[in-house]
């Protein structure tokens, strides 16, 4: 994940992604406290708007919570559920994308299978 | 209830034959930033002389804050207005210019201003006629930051400016609008530089309203796809075409919508290159007026 927003994608869904990526590594252990939508305005050059919706968007998911006065925290739990979400989108993006190209190519599942095998080793 | 900063409903303005805006009507929230793009002439600085009082409309209606801003000095006090060439009588000093500034608005903050000053570094003594075109356009910024009017128009405040001091415009209305948040409309041909800030966009062309929709709405709108002619023709059949660009045995087409992934996969069978379209590009490409004819026979 690029440090830039890009101008062809919804910003506030390159926010939430953000959060979630310092989730997943671990720069934003659960129950930590998250940037202010501000800080996030200030350091992305956004519209606070903009980020208040990626932030919202993490907390309807669960993966965010909000006390009362003082901020926005990761949720107990956040990084196994965003771990599920994307072994999804591994499996929908990369697994299925492969499987295709395989058999295009004429490689069959064994093939396939040792050369995940093979591969992993190196 | 929404608040409305500004309402405006079915605008018309005409110059002797020419019609300069025509049947305009849209809302702004109170308290977003609101990007107004848009090609020289489309009408955009018409609009904005109609919100401020400063040109009467020949039919249609304007409610600022609810109410007729005309001869309204409780509306038109709420009002900042920063034009392009921004003009101060020239013996005025800086330092005068913020004293009647202080006298306009309510909400000024004479110490934010002067640390305004600071921050792009102009000369308080010195008279509008000795300063830089630059210089000129910061001023304006200054006092339309420091103004912390409830309605703050910049109308491509940026001539003369160089890229650090638009960054510093940019970073300081962040910034301050995060503190005091306000509705601000912004006019500006440099799309790339601000769409970040942008909430919201109105579109004008040819004195129509062309969009009205949330900036993040519009982000992954369109997507460009490149190949063979023959691929490119048919993998656009059906589909909204905003703009062709041949190249040798080349075609780009710019498509209207969001990707689906069957259309992906499909671009991906056929060899077709997908790219994505930025705020600027789906601009740029919705007010090419020469092109529309040409595309729309195609459809």
């Amino acid at each position: 994940m690029g440090f830039e927003i890009d101008d062809s994608r919804p910003i506030f869904v390159q926010i939430a992604e953000k959060i979630e990526d310092d989730i997943m590594e671990k720069r934003l252990p659960e129950e930590a406290q998250v940037p202010s939508t501000n800080q996030f305005a200030a350091f992305y050059h956004i519209n606070p708007a903009t980020a208040a919706k990626g932030v919202n968007l993490l907390v309807d998911q669960g993966i965010l919570y909000k006390k009362r006065g003082i901020g926005m925290f990761v949720a107990e739990g956040a990084r196994g559920v965003l771990m599920e979400k994307r072994k999804t989108e591994f499996y929908e993006q990369y697994v299925i994308t492969m499987i295709r190209e395989a058999e295009k190519l004429g490689i069959t599942t064994d093939q396939l299978t040792d050369m995940i095998r093979s591969g992993g080793k190196r | 209830m929404i608040n409305y900063a500004v309402e405006v409903n079915r605008l018309t303005k005409s110059f002797g034959t020419v019609t300069a805006v025509q049947d305009v009507s849209f809302k702004l929230e109170s308290n977003k930033i609101y990007g107004f793009l848009g090609r020289n002439g489309a009408g955009k600085t018409t609009i904005m002389q109609m919100l401020t009082s400063q040109s009467f409309a020949s039919s249609g209606e304007v409610k600022i804050f609810g109410e007729d801003p005309y001869e309204n000095y409780n509306v038109l006090r709420q009002i900042c207005f920063i034009k392009e060439s921004q003009k101060y009588p020239d013996s005025f000093r800086i330092k005068d210019v913020l004293k009647v500034s202080e006298g306009i608005f309510p909400d000024w903050d004479e110490e934010y201003a002067l640390k305004l000053i600071e921050d792009f570094q102009l000369p308080l003594n010195r008279t509008m006629k000795k300063l830089s075109r630059g210089m000129l356009s910061a001023a304006g910024i200054v006092v339309g930051l420091a103004s912390r009017a409830p309605l703050t128009i910049f109308d491509e405040p940026y001539l003369g400016l160089d890229a650090v001091a638009r960054g510093l415009f940019y970073d300081l209305l962040i910034e301050d609008y995060a503190m005091h948040p306000r509705t601000i409309i912004l006019s500006t041909h440099l799309i790339d530089e601000v769409s970040k800030l942008l909430e919201h966009i109105i579109l004008i062309d040819k004195g129509r309203l062309l969009l009205n929709e949330d900036a993040d709405a519009l982000r992954g709108r369109a997507y460009t796809v490149v190949g063979s002619t023959s691929s490119v023709q048919s993998f656009i059949t059906g589909k909204e075409v905003i703009h062709l660009e041949p190249f040798v045995s080349m075609l780009s087409a710019t498509i209207m919508g969001a990707l689906k992934s069957e259309d992906r996969s499909l671009a991906a069978e056929m060899g077709l290159e997908i790219s994505p379209v930025s705020l600027q590009q789906l601009v740029v490409h919705m007010t090419k007026s020469n092109l529309d004819e040409k595309v729309g026979n195609g459809r």
